[in-house]
């Protein structure tokens, strides 16, 4: 119980810095991106300001044996760098200068109850699932074969 | 056009920081957007109801900010339907395949030195920047 209000609580603090920093702003976002154009350089302040805070956080909260609430902390362990990560990341990026939506940008902006990020979310959630069942469905056959 | 806010962007980014500290020092978890979003879709991760939680904060802030104070949270998408639509699709399937997005790989990543999300932040970093460039210079369709 503890470990899923601390949650919210935490999510509430990064949806704080999603709304105020204007990562939820799809024109500001792609103003950002927009060099040649109506450029608004906020966004670089944003990403700098959360990756020096994080990676100061990280450096101390690493350093102990485990998390509050957990046995170990849980960090990736993929190493390779393969085409699933480069071409999904490309994917990604299209996607996001097409709309100005990223999903921590756009999870946020529901609840500024605007039409376009109810639009978005609901086809970005259908995507991850059709992602996910295309990748299953490809590792059944596969094993299927080898079987 | 929008206008440059150094102040409150470097707030709020100090924010998302502070939120993927306490994150990885509570739960010990990577505050990345696309991978707590995918676990409470079907099928459900075992572990989901804390990743619930988390998002229905970070849905909850926004409302709450226009709710309690005077100040209006900024606001404009041009994005014709049809695009927003494919976008999304877009967006969806490569956060899936791409493990992550500007949160996971941008954020945390970066912050670990992560080798994948020192290149997956580029990737994407340049092909949205690309995609901006022709969409309103080459194209100029919106």
């Amino acid at each position: 119980m503890q470990k899923v209000l601390v949650a919210g609580l935490i999510g509430l603090l990064f949806g704080t810095g999603i709304a105020i920093s204007g990562m939820a702003n799809p024109a500001k976002v792609l103003n950002f991106f927009d060099f040649a154009g109506t450029w608004d350089p906020s966004l670089a302040f944003v990403m700098g300001a959360a990756l020096l805070v994080t990676a100061l956080g990280y450096r101390l909260v690493l350093r102990r044996s485990a998390p509050l609430f957990d046995k170990g902390f849980h960090l990736p362990t993929a190493r390779r760098i393969d085409l699933p990560l480069v071409a999904g990341a490309m994917l990604f990026g299209v996607g996001w200068g097409i709309t100005g939506f990223c999903p921590g940008g756009a999870i946020p902006a529901l609840g500024l109850a605007e039409l376009d990020a109810f639009v978005f979310v609901a086809s970005m959630i259908g995507g991850i699932v059709l992602a996910r069942s295309t990748r299953l469905a490809l590792a059944g056959r596969a094993s299927a074969q080898s079987a | 056009m929008t206008q440059f806010t150094p102040f409150l962007s470097l707030a709020g980014g100090m924010l998302i920081g502070l939120s993927a500290v306490l994150l990885m020092a509570s739960h010990g978890r990577i505050a990345g957007m696309t991978g707590i979003l995918s676990a409470i879709l079907p099928p459900l991760s075992s572990d989901w109801p804390w990743r619930a939680a988390f998002l229905a904060g970070a849905v909850a802030a926004p409302a709450l900010i226009v709710a309690l104070s005077a100040d209006n949270i900024g606001f404009a998408s041009s994005t014709p339907t049809p695009w927003l639509i494919a976008g999304g699709l877009i967006v969806g399937v490569g956060v899936y395949f791409g493990s992550g997005c500007t949160s996971g790989h941008g954020v945390c990543g970066l912050a670990r030195r992560s080798p994948r999300s020192i290149v997956a932040t580029g990737v994407f970093m340049a092909s949205t920047a690309a995609t901006v460039f022709v969409i309103r210079h080459v194209l100029g369709v919106f």
